[in-house]
C-alpha cells in the first residue's frame, strides 16, 4: 500500500516555529534509528600515529628491498623495462605490500563446509610474515560464522532446499567454484550459451516467480549479481542523461554507472538534502554548456550498504524523485529477504509501493544462498532490457541446479511450500538482528547503522587492532570479517557481522560473549553514547511536497 | 599473588602499548628497532629535562626575583 507523506501536517510542521526538533518522520511508518556515532578524538590522533609508525617502517623496507638487502617478494618491474611508466609505486601497491600484508592471514581464509551458521576452517601458518601460507593439515572445526551474508540462512546442506537442488539432475554439469561471501554449496554451471537460445522453462518460472515475490509486473534474472548492475544501467541510461549516485555504492554499480557514459554526480550518503540540492541543480541548469534538459535522472541507492550497515531513507528518496520527475534504481542485494515484515526488502520495510521503485534490482546471493541476480520492474522496461542489455545477450543463462534453489528458497520465504519456515526465519533474523545489535551497544562497542540491519559494523580504528581482532576472534572458535582501507575510509577500519536466521540464541550469546572479552582486552569499547540523530534536522530545509504543475 | 596481579597488568598494559603503536604487527626485529627509538628518545627526554630543568628554574627564580622584590637587595649589595 502507498504510503502518501502527509501534506498537512508537512505544512504545519514548515509554518510554526515548533520548539521541538521537527522530523521528516510524517514519512516514515516505524521509528528510523540510524545512528554513526562521531570517532572519538584520541582514537583518531591514535590511529593516524598508527599509520605513521607503519608508513615509515613500509618505507625502510622498502629502502631494503631497493638495496637488495632484503629479499623482495613481492612483484617488481622488470629489468628490461625499467624506463616504463612504474608500476608498483603507488600509494596502493604501497599499502598492500607494507601494511596489508602483515596482517594478510585475516583474509582469504580456505573454508572447507558449507558456509551455514558453523563453517570449518583449514588451518594454516606462515614462515615468512604472510607471503606465502602451508596448510597445517587440521581444520578448526564448527567456528561460529559471523561473516557470511547467510541472512535467511539458506546456505545449508539439509532440508527441503537442499533437496531439490540435488535431486535436480542437470547432464551439462561443468565445474565447481566456491564463492568468497556465501558460497552457495557450490555452483554448476551450465553450458548454455545465451538466454535467447536457451531459456529453459525453469528461467521463466523463476522470473515470474520472482515478479511475484516483488509485487512488479514483471522480472528477470541473471548469472550474475555484479553484471546485473554493471551491465543494465549502460542499457538504461546513456549520453545526455545524468546517474546521481550515494557515495558508498557498491563497485558494481559504480562501474555500470561509469560504462554508460552519462556524467555521475556523488550525494553524501543516505542525505537527501545534499540529493535535493543535486537535482535541483541538475534541473535548473541542465547539461553543461548547452543547458539542455537532462532526458533522464537516475537515482541510484542501494537498500542495505554492506558496510555502513545503513538503510536508505527511501520514503524520502521516493518523494524526492516524484517531485523532481527522476527514476529510481535501487539495488537490494542485501536487503531482499533480510528485511521486511515478509521478507521483500526495503519497499516492504518501509511499507511503500514496490511500483514507486521503477529498477528493483537484487542478488540470489545473499540471502537465497545461491547466486545470479534479477532486475524486476514494468513490463515495458523488462522487455526493453531483454532486448537491449548486454548481460541477457551475451551472458550464459543461469545454470538450472541454481535457479532450483532460489526458487525453493524464495518459495519457502513466501510460505508457497505450505509451511511457516520462510517466515519464521525472517522474524528469527529481525530478532536476532535487534538483539546482536543491543547487546552490543550496551556493552559499549561503537556500532554504525540501522537498529534493523542485519549488517553489523563494529569500530576498530586502529591498524594493529584490525589483526588482533581477526585473529583473537578466531582462536576463541568465532569467524568474523575485519575491513580496512580501500573498503572503509582509512581511519574507519571495522570488523563486521553478519547475523543470520540460522544464528540460535546460545550461539549469539557465546559470540556477544568473546567479543565483550576481546573487547576488553583490546580496549574497544570507544563509545561515550553521543548519539547524533540524522533525523533532528529542521523540516524547512527540505520539503517533500510533490508539486505536480 | 599480588606479585602475579601486577605482572598481569604489566603484561596487559605491554599488550596495549603494541596495539597503540602497531608493533603488534611489525616483524620482531623491526619491534626491537621501534622499542630502541622510542626507548632512546624517552631516555634523553628524561636526561635532558634532568641535567636542564633545575638550572633553567633557577635562572628563572633569579630573574623574577630580580625583577619583583630584589631592586633592593641587589643595591644593598652594591653598596656594601
Ligand atoms: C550492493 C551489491 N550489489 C551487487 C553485488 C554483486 O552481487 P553478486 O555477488 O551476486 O555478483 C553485491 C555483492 O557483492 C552488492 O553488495
Amino acid at each position: 500500500m502507498p504510503v502518501e507523506p502527509n501534506h498537512e501536517e508537512c505544512a504545519r510542521h514548515s509554518k510554526c516555529p515548533s520548539p521541538l526538533p521537527v522530523h521528516n518522520g510524517a514519512l516514515y511508518k516505524r521509528s528510523f534509528n540510524e545512528s554513526f556515532e562521531e570517532t572519538p578524538m584520541f582514537v583518531a590522533v591514535l590511529t593516524y600515529m598508527g599509520y605513521g609508525i607503519l608508513t615509515l617502517f613500509g618505507y625502510l623496507r622498502d629502502f631494503l628491498r631497493a638495496w637488495k638487502i632484503e629479499k623482495c617478494h613481492n612483484a617488481t618491474e622488470r629489468g628490461e623495462q625499467k624506463d616504463f611508466v612504474p608500476l608498483y609505486q603507488d600509494f596502493e601497491n604501497f599499502y598492500t605490500r607494507n601494511l596489508y600484508m602483515r596482517i594478510r592471514d585475516n583474509w582469504n581464509r580456505p573454508v572447507c563446509s558449507v558456509p551455514g551458521e558453523r563453517v570449518d576452517v583449514v588451518e594454516r601458518y606462515t614462515e615468512d610474515y604472510n607471503w606465502t601460507f602451508k596448510f597445517t593439515g587440521r581444520v578448526i572445526k564448527g567456528v561460529i560464522n559471523m561473516g557470511s551474508y547467510n541472512y535467511l540462512g539458506f546456505a545449508q546442506n539439509q532440508g527441503l532446499c537442499f533437496l531439490i537442488f540435488f535431486v535436480f539432475r542437470f547432464n551439462l554439469l561443468l565445474s565447481v567454484s566456491f564463492r568468497y561471501d556465501t558460497i552457495p554449496v557450490s555452483l554448476f554451471f551450465s553450458s548454455l550459451q545465451s538466454v535467447f537460445l536457451c531459456n529453459l522453462d525453469i528461467h521463466e518460472e523463476l522470473e515470474s516467480l520472482v515478479a511475484r515475490f516483488l509485487g512488479v509486473e514483471a522480472a528477470m534474472t541473471y548469472g550474475m549479481g555484479f553484471a546485473t548492475n554493471s551491465m543494465n544501467i549502460p542499457a538504461l541510461v546513456g549520453k545526455g542523461c545524468l546517474i546521481l549516485s550515494d557515495e558508498l555504492n557498491h563497485a558494481s554499480l559504480v562501474l555500470g554507472a561509469r560504462l554508460s557514459g552519462a556524467p555521475i554526480r556523488i550525494f553524501k550518503h543516505n542525505n537527501m538534502q545534499s540529493l535535493e540540492k543535486l537535482l535541483r541543480d541538475a534541473i535548473v541548469q541542465g547539461q553543461p554548456r548547452t543547458h539542455r534538459p537532462w532526458k533522464k535522472i537516475l537515482i541510484v541507492v542501494e537498500g542495505i550498504y554492506s558496510m555502513e550497515g545503513s538503510i536508505v531513507r527511501l520514503p524520502e528518496v521516493i518523494a524526492l524523485k516524484k517531485k523532481y520527475k527522476a527514476y529510481l534504481y535501487l539495488d537490494e542485494a542485501h536487503s531482499i529477504g533480510a528485511l521486511g515484515p515478509t521478507g521483500r526488502g526495503v519497499v516492504d520495510y518501509f511499507g511503500l509501493d514496490p511500483r514507486d521503485v521503477d529498477i528493483m534490482m537484487g542478488t540470489f546471493t545473499k540471502s537465497f544462498g545461491s547466486a545470479g541476480g534479477y532486475i524486476g520492474g514494468s513490463k515495458v522496461l523488462i522487455d526493453y532490457l531483454r532486448k537491449h542489455s548486454h548481460s541477457t545477450a551475451y551472458a550464459t543463462s543461469m545454470s538450472p541446479p541454481v535457479a532450483e534453489q532460489i526458487i525453493a528458497s524464495m518459495k519457502c520465504i513466501m510460505g508457497d511450500d505450505g509451511t511457516s519456515l520462510g517466515q519464521d526465519r525472517v522474524q528469527q533474523l529481525a530478532a536476532n538482528t535487534r538483539y546482536f545489535r543491543r547487546r552490543l551497544v550496551e556493552m559499549g562497542f561503537i556500532i554504525y547503522g540501522n537498529s534493523d540491519s542485519p549488517v553489523v559494523p563494529l569500530m576498530l580504528y586502529m591498524p594493529g587492532k584490525i589483526g588482533a581482532f581477526g585473529r583473537e576472534m578466531l582462536k576463541r572458535n568465532i569467524g568474523v570479517v575485519v575491513v580496512g582501507f580501500p573498503a572503509t575510509p582509512i581511519i574507519e577500519s571495522r570488523a563486521r557481522f553478519c547475523v543470520s536466521a540460522a544464528h540460535t540464541k546460545e550461539m549469539l550469546d557465546l559470540a556477544l560473549r568473546e567479543i565483550s572479552e576481546v573487547g576488553d582486552l583490546l580496549q574497544l569499547k570507544y563509545s561515550r553514547h553521543h548519539f547524533v540523530p540524522l533525523l533532528d534536522r529542521p523540516f524547512d530545509e527540505t520539503t517533500y511536497e510533490e508539486t505536480d504543475d | 599473588m599480588d606479585v602475579k596481579h601486577i605482572k598481569d597488568y604489566l603484561s596487559w598494559l605491554y599488550y596495549q602499548y603494541l596495539l597503540i603503536t602497531c608493533s603488534y604487527v611489525l616483524e620482531p626485529w623491526e619491534q626491537s628497532i621501534f622499542n630502541t627509538v622510542l626507548l632512546t628518545a624517552i631516555a634523553m627526554m628524561i636526561y635532558s629535562s634532568y641535567v636542564f630543568i633545575p638550572i633553567h628554574i633557577q635562572l628563572a627564580m633569579d630573574f623574577f626575583s630580580g625583577i619583583v622584590g630584589g631592586q633592593h637587595e641587589s643595591t644593598v649589595a652594591l653598596m656594601s
